[in-house]
């Protein structure tokens, strides 16, 4: 049985659709209609919810975790464990959320129908257990997946700022580092209440959430032609967008290989149900340049739920990690039944949309090695808008150096071919030399002859493989800073 | 002593009357509506090719689906089947001939929204299919029209040209924009006891709904009754193309007596409804040594799509503006409304003005580069005179033209010369980020240019409690109407704005209203609203005249009291009155319960209807405008050269509102209005395959402006001390458009960045919108002639 809670009231569900969108069950289902349809595909954010769930802070201690949330590609049984607030839950009573106040004097609204979900991606950003200071830097990372087509968002970022305004100017009565209420994060009865009901049977109807990793490989493969849900921003378009009906959904984010995350000195071992946001957290450290790279995939309410695993299953031509991990030499571990192999993540593509998973099989973990720190690393995504966008031509580049010149050369695509690809006659023209002007007009030439792009809506062929030239010359430019 | 002191409501910065709703949810749209006992949800299905003729269309499929409850094809429509709003050519539902991809043929009614969207995909039509146009240049190479050409001219271009110091040709091509708003299409339909229906529509134009709702279902307007409270944005694409929902729900209510909820998903409203227009805009420009201009001709062509719609009045406005701020003393401009075989094009937000402005800014950037000028400088030599070269080429008289003004205190208060000769150093040092300055003006003629479109009523009701309720016929869309509106009957009556209940858009409480749209909507309604309340004033003044044996000069109505003075009032800033003296003060409870037991009405209807105006279009001679709409924008932007990509590094505005009724409201509407434009002119494309299917036809894959794209510093001022020396609303100016064209300073100063590229000697050829790719092309060719 799914079972959750809706603001303070346990919601238990055990007929519902497998394929009932979160937007759906509130908008249908509670008659709660402040949550609103844009676009049914995740990509405006007008149907943005918050989750909170249970999680682990540094010192190992449970706290709640506040994250913003497409409702419209969610599915129902995915909130198994955590509590969802809409933008009918903040106001107590006549009295506003700081956020809501803030953006009423700021008139931050003008149709008004944008407005719940920028609430709730402003309430989001609020609730995080972060000093003030380091949110005001992320109003437009935690705003850029929500669209508005009225006001230009300078008022609305101007809300968000003086929200914050708000918490900060409760420090005294509140937690003094990061200006929240103690009780806010830290509510030991939410707590408790939510991880009673985490531990309980969370199957439903059509809707299996195995616990346990043989259990998921299992159902699996007596089940291949169940559809694995990680995050479901791809899936849940399957249901929304192509109109398909789901009727049997693993969910895998509850097994807890899928959610492994192990750092090691010169590797990372990452499950697939890991998140891009938490993906973001871990890699901005070891590996700045490919910060902002996550930063423009999708948007916080995206990458809240897209999972590394799912980037890599869906094999899309233009998913953004594959090529990073393609110029990584990172390798999979896949699983089917009750036996694993590994595979270099540069074999695992076959294809359009195809990949050399067996009947069955699935990506388990990601192991990632780190280059060495005089490696240089680069990594761009050309797109039409900066914020939630999908690539025109994604770049990454790994030049590992050897007395100065560059030993292993990898220089990777998405948008540049029916799948991600490696260049390999750019990478020989890398090979063996410094990385300067020279080299890098014979990486161009070779470059401009083996790949073929393809010609869509973002971008024609001939743009698409001008700037994948170019953006060897920018990494030249920026390798000389 | 009793004080009553004036308070001034309009002009005052009060928030959005649905704020607070909106921040909480508690705001109604809609789909939002309570789901009613056997409700029905409405799909459409629609045709996959672009040309051709409907051959068969096999439903058995569809009506066995679960959940369908009914089926409608053209043989089900029981009376008129076009739509039309002006000419007809929007067929309801295809009976034969197909002419765009997307074009309904089927409506599906079903137990649930999601049940009604699966039916239509088990349709299987067949088709004899013919090649269809699909691009503007091709519709204007075979000539091929949804309306006959139209011609305004001036003089004689043609000797001027002849005859001119210099001579250039130039051709520009301008993309279309999806409207979208946030709340697609939608629409809820109830059936009535008299074989009427109750419409509650996402509509910019209730009673034309109302008109063809009635057409179709074959009854009178009066059984119709359409209701509007809100929208979630509309920007245009409301005005007409919200019909088809309510039509259809309304068939659907009728033939099976429930409500019937219609909504588009988003992919089929931007496959179904029309788009901005896109143009194909040609001049030939003659000009003397100094920049100034002496003769020109213009080809403008909208690609219409498959039908008229709005099209004539939209290729005209584009025709109205394609002068923009400056005076062509010989001009000939030629209008094309082309068809293509792609869904018909309609109203957005200038109203093909934009495109036009676009043509005149392409104008003069293209004659600085040849005389190797600063774009401003030529701006300045071909503005618009005040007492001489004033007269536009439909010859009106241009009055009142504050963009001199605008762009002198724009000029200092954004430092352009120094930062022009910043930018310039920049570009010397710098080869791969270029930077680009442009400051740009906009005049823009207010008024529907059909004039009798041009009048609004309203309806006032006071209640004996003293609370009142305003209706008229304007609608909101976020543009912050209704709470102009308020603030305008408030001010009129003295009344606190919590007094004023700022109701729906109903058909049955202000007939015969026009569209919410052309800018218009505080200068109608908010016009008409005031002549109701200056009504109910004027009975209320002779029932305290009569009451009090006093004068109207002892009677004030301010602070949400009417007060009854012994003395006349002169003293504006506070009026005093002592009460020992029996000076009399109501609070307006005790006056309407008062004048209530008199017997004095105290609902009154208000009217309005734009003087002055007038047009003849054979001569595309008259005056068509009322008044003109200024500002003006300077953007600076830094384009990289190796992608293409764009950044708006800065945009200050000074825009001319008049005296403001609500200064937040119209900054709103200002920076709302630029941004959408940059949208327009930078990464809002629109594709279409070669077989007329769109491309961009979600979210995903059409870009809309998101929160990083706003200029990195944006600095907004409203024109101080202007108030608008045509009578209109306490003197205000219409903003909802204007402000959009403002962005063109963005294009103007990626051209400006891309010329760099080569010291200014070339003119970029860039069409719209910039994209990083058409920037990299642009930059690419200017690159290959400087080399060669």
């Amino acid at each position: 049985m799914i079972q959750f809670l809706y603001q303070d009231e346990r919601v238990a569900l055990d007929s519902a659709e497998a394929d009932l969108t979160v937007l759906d069950w509130l908008r249908l289902h509670r008659h709660r209609p402040g949550t609103k349809e844009g676009c049914g595909s995740g990509d405006c954010g007008a149907c943005t919810v918050v989750t909170v769930s249970v999680k682990q802070d540094d010192s190992g201690q449970p706290v709640l975790h506040h994250e913003s949330i497409n409702s419209c590609i969610t599915f129902v049984g995915a909130l198994h464990g955590k509590q969802l607030l809409s933008v009918e839950s903040l106001a107590q009573g006549e009295t506003l959320h700081p956020v809501q106040q803030a953006m009423v004097e700021e008139h931050g609204s003008q149709c008004g129908f944008c407005t719940p979900g920028f609430i709730m991606s402003m309430y989001a950003l609020y609730q995080q257990d972060e000093p003030v200071n380091q949110l005001r830097v992320k109003i437009d990372q935690a705003l850029g997946g929500n669209l508005c087509r009225c006001t230009g968002y300078r008022p609305i970022k101007a809300a968000a700022s003086k929200a914050l305004d708000y918490r900060e100017a409760q420090v005294g009565s509140k937690d003094a580092q990061s200006g929240l209420s103690d009780s806010v994060n830290h509510s030991d009865a939410l707590i408790s209440r939510l991880q009673i009901l985490s531990a309980t049977v969370a199957d439903a109807n059509g809707f299996l959430q195995p616990k346990t990793l043989d259990t998921l490989s299992g159902l699996f493969k007596s089940n291949p032609q169940a559809r694995l849900l990680g995050g479901g921003t791809d899936l849940a378009l399957e249901v929304t967008q192509q109109m398909k009906t789901l009727t049997q959904i693993i969910h895998v984010s509850h097994v807890p290989e899928m959610r492994l995350i192990e750092v090691h000195a010169d590797h990372l071992v990452l499950g697939a149900a890991v998140t891009l946001s938490e993906c973001l957290t871990l890699m901005s450290d070891r590996l700045p340049a490919v910060r902002e790279l996550l930063l423009r995939f999708g948007s916080d309410q995206v990458r809240n739920q897209a999972t590394i695993g799912g980037n890599i299953g869906s094999a899309s031509p233009i998913g953004d990690l594959p090529p990073l991990l393609m110029a990584l030499d990172a390798t999979l571990t896949l699983r089917c039944g009750d036996t694993s192999r590994t595979v270099p993540i540069n074999d695992y593509f076959t294809g359009y949309r195809q990949t050399v998973l067996q009947e069955g099989e699935f990506v388990l973990q990601v192991t990632i090695p780190l280059p060495a720190h005089d490696s240089l690393i680069a990594v761009h995504k050309i797109s039409k808008r900066t914020e939630d966008d999908i690539s025109s031509v994604c770049m990454a580049i790994h030049l590992p150096q050897n007395n100065g010149v560059t030993q292993g050369a990898r220089v990777a695509f998405g948008g540049m071919a029916a799948k991600p690809v490696r260049a390999v006659n750019t990478e020989q023209a890398l090979e063996g030399s410094r990385f300067d002007q020279v080299t890098v007009h014979a990486a161009q030439a070779a470059l401009a002859t083996e790949l073929h792009p393809i010609d869509d809506a973002r971008a024609s062929a001939g743009y698409r493989l001008q700037v994948a030239i170019n953006l060897l010359q920018r990494v030249l430019l920026g390798a000389g800073k | 002593m009793t004080t009553l002191p004036l308070v001034k409501i309009a002009g005052a910065s009060n928030a959005h009357d649905s704020a607070r709703e909106h921040v909480t949810g508690a705001a109604r749209y809609v789909d939002d509506m309570e789901q009613t006992q056997g409700l029905l949800h409405v799909a459409i299905g629609s045709s996959a090719i672009a040309h051709g003729k409907l051959v068969s269309l096999d439903l058995d499929k569809v009506r066995a689906c679960a959940g369908v409850v009914d089926v409608m094809t053209f043989a089900d429509l029981p009376h008129t089947t076009d739509i039309g709003p002006v000419f007809p050519g929007d067929p309801l539902l295809v009976e034969s001939i197909i002419s765009h991809l997307g074009q309904p043929l089927f409506v599906v009614a079903a137990t649930s929204h999601r049940l009604a969207r699966q039916a239509v995909l088990l349709a299987h039509a067949e088709y004899e299919e013919e090649a269809p146009v699909l691009d503007i240049v091709d519709a204007v190479s075979k000539q091929v029209f949804v309306r006959p050409p139209h011609t305004m001219q001036r003089g004689d271009s043609k000797t001027a040209l002849d005859n001119a110091p210099h001579r250039l040709q130039g051709e520009l091509q301008i993309g279309g924009q999806e409207h979208f708003y946030l709340e697609g299409q939608v629409a809820r339909a109830r059936p009535e006891e008299d074989g009427g229906v109750t419409v509650w529509s996402s509509n910019q134009n209730p009673t034309e709904t109302q008109h063809l709702v009635a057409n179709v279902l074959g009854i009178a307007m009066h059984r119709v009754n359409v209701v509007v409270r809100r929208m979630g944005g509309g920007f245009g694409g409301k005005e007409t193309h919200a019909t088809a929902c309510a039509v259809f729900a309304s068939l659907f209510a009728g033939r099976n007596q429930v409500s019937v909820n219609c909504r588009l998903s988003r992919r089929d409203d931007m496959i179904m409804t029309g788009k901005r227009h896109g143009f194909l805009n040609r001049y030939d420009v003659g000009f003397d040594d100094e920049g100034r201009i002496v003769g020109i001709e213009y080809m403008l062509a909208g690609q219409c799509g498959h039908s008229p719609d709005l099209s004539d009045a939209i290729v005209d406005r584009a025709m109205f503006h394609c002068d923009n701020a400056y005076y062509f003393p010989d001009v000939t401009i030629d209008g094309l409304r082309c068809k293509t075989h792609t869904v018909s094009n309609t109203a957005f937000r200038g109203f093909g003005g934009p495109q036009g402005v676009m043509a005149a800014e392409a104008v003069i950037d293209e004659i600085a580069f040849a005389l190797g000028r600063d774009p401003l400088d030529i701006r300045r030599i071909n503005l618009y005179g005040n007492t001489e070269r004033n007269i536009t080429p439909y010859h009106q008289k241009v009055e009142t033209f504050t963009v001199p003004r605008l762009l002198n205190e724009l000029e200092q208060s954004s430092d352009y010369q120094a930062r022009r000769e910043a930018i310039r150093q920049h570009n010397q040092s710098n080869n791969i980020h270029k930077k680009g300055i442009a400051i740009t003006p906009v005049k823009f003629g207010i008024s529907f240019t059909v004039k009798h479109l041009n009048q609004a009523g309203a309806l006032l009701h006071i209640y004996s409690d003293g609370s009142a309720q305003i209706n008229h016929g304007g609608t909101e869309m976020g543009q912050g109407l209704m709470v102009k509106v308020q603030q305008i009957v408030a001010q009129e009556l003295g009344m606190s704005l919590e007094r004023i209940a700022v109701m729906a858009t109903r058909t049955d409480k202000v007939p015969n209203s026009s569209a919410t749209a052309a800018s218009s909507g505080t200068d109608l309604n908010g016009m008409a609203a005031l002549m109701a309340a200056k009504e109910i004033k004027q009975r209320l003044v002779a029932y305290l005249i009569d009451k009090h044996k006093t004068s109207e000069a002892c009677i004030r109505f301010s602070a949400d009291c009417v007060l009854i003075s012994h003395e006349e009032q002169v003293d504006d800033a506070n009026v005093c009155a002592d009460d020992n003296a029996g000076g009399t003060m109501y609070s307006w409870p005790e006056l309407a319960m008062s004048a209530y037991r008199d017997r004095v009405s105290l609902s009154a209807t208000g009217f309005y209807r734009t003087p002055q105006i007038h047009y003849d279009r054979e001569q595309a001679k008259g005056q068509p405008f009322y008044y003109f709409a200024n500002g003006a924008a300077v953007t600076e932007v830094t384009i990289d050269t190796l992608t293409g990509e764009t950044e708006i590094l800065r945009t200050d505005i000074l825009h001319d509102v008049g005296q403001s009724i609500n200064p937040v409201i119209d900054i709103g509407q200002i920076e709302g209005g630029f941004v959408q434009g940059a949208g327009w002119l930078t990464h809002e494309e629109l594709s279409w395959d070669a077989k007329g299917r769109l491309l961009t036809d979600g979210p995903a894959s059409y870009k809309i402006p998101a929160i990083g794209d706003m200029p990195h510093e944006f600095n907004v001022s409203l024109l101080a001390d202007s108030p608008n020396d045509a009578a209109t609303v306490f003197h205000s100016k219409a903003v909802g458009e204007p402000p959009l064209m403002l962005a063109i300073s963005v294009f103007a100063a990626i051209r400006d960045a891309i010329a760099s590229l080569d010291n200014h000697q070339q003119f970029p050829v860039l069409n719209a919108p910039a994209t990083p790719e058409e920037v990299l092309r642009a930059c690419t060719l200017i690159a290959a002639k400087r080399s060669a």
